[in-house]
């Protein structure tokens, strides 16, 4: 029971964070090269131009669930299984989604790098 | 890529690593949230210490996370910052004295050697031929190139 139920928060984590990576990393490309509009126009102007972008307030609302279902989960286990199962997870489920929504050029070189991590990660949990 | 971005990969890293150790440091002092007071215990969370200084680092890690992913793709930012997990490794043994075993440095090379792959690579897809005049084009250093090629 209570792994069922810590595996349901790590399950959590993994959808919140996953979506919330996507429409961050849509938003931030939408806006462009934060050094380059801070060295324009300051770090206000940067800090106003990303919280007018919807997808940003979207992806944050996302980050805030996988946030909050990672704080439960780390007081249910251990940091170095709750942080790197859920981590790894995110790993390859936020590579496919940049690939379909975000069309990224997920290439070979990609893959084998976030399935290295993957694999990595879900040793560190041993 | 310049040595800018890669100091703000190494900040996302820095800053992420620390912040989950702190919290999990913090939460561990607090006791095991309760289902029946979730809400509370988890705000309730918020008035220790450890916990408001890993949220800290953890904005400070948000901070540096959006700005390289307003200049490199998702799947390249995921594994090129993955080094904060071995980061929490090492912290999780030397600060909150778990156990460190021979499989969780095996997971600690695999990860490297993921990073040290992924990070050769380009860091953004090629804008679509008929795109604009984006500077995406501009990011891959002859090497680079040689190597996709």
């Amino acid at each position: 029971m209570n792994s069922l139920k810590l595996w349901s928060a790590i399950g959590m984590i993994v959808l919140a964070s996953s979506a919330g990576d996507v429409l961050l990393s849509s938003a931030m490309k939408r806006i462009g090269d934060l050094d380059e509009l801070r060295v324009r126009s300051g770090i206000l102007a940067v800090i106003v131009r990303i919280f007018r972008e919807q997808q940003f307030l979207m992806g944050l609302a996302c980050m805030a669930v996988g946030f909050f279902s990672l704080l439960t989960a780390l007081s249910w286990g251990d940091a170095s299984l709750v942080a790197p199962a859920s981590a790894s997870l995110t790993f390859m489920v936020s590579a496919g989604l940049a690939k379909i929504f975000l069309k990224e050029n997920v290439d070979r070189r990609r893959w084998v790098s976030a399935l290295l991590v993957c694999v990595g990660v879900v040793l560190l949990a041993q | 890529m310049n040595l800018r971005k890669y100091l703000v990969l190494v900040l996302v890293m820095l800053f992420g690593g620390t912040g989950d150790v702190l919290l999990k440091f913090g939460m561990q002092q607090r006791g095991a949230i309760r289902f029946s007071h979730l809400v509370p215990d988890l705000f309730g969370a918020l008035g220790n210490p450890w916990v408001v200084i890993g949220i800290l680092c953890l904005i400070a890690f948000f901070a540096s996370y959006l700005t390289a992913l307003s200049w490199a793709d998702l799947s390249y930012v995921l594994p090129a910052t993955a080094l904060g997990y071995v980061l929490v490794a090492l912290l999780s043994k030397y600060l909150l004295h778990e156990n460190v075993s021979a499989f969780r440095w095996a997971g600690v090379l695999l990860i490297s050697c993921g990073v040290g792959w992924v990070t050769r690579g380009p860091a953004l897809t090629e804008p679509q031929p008929q795109g604009s005049q984006h500077e995406g084009q501009t990011l891959r250093s002859p090497q680079e190139q040689h190597e996709l090629a």
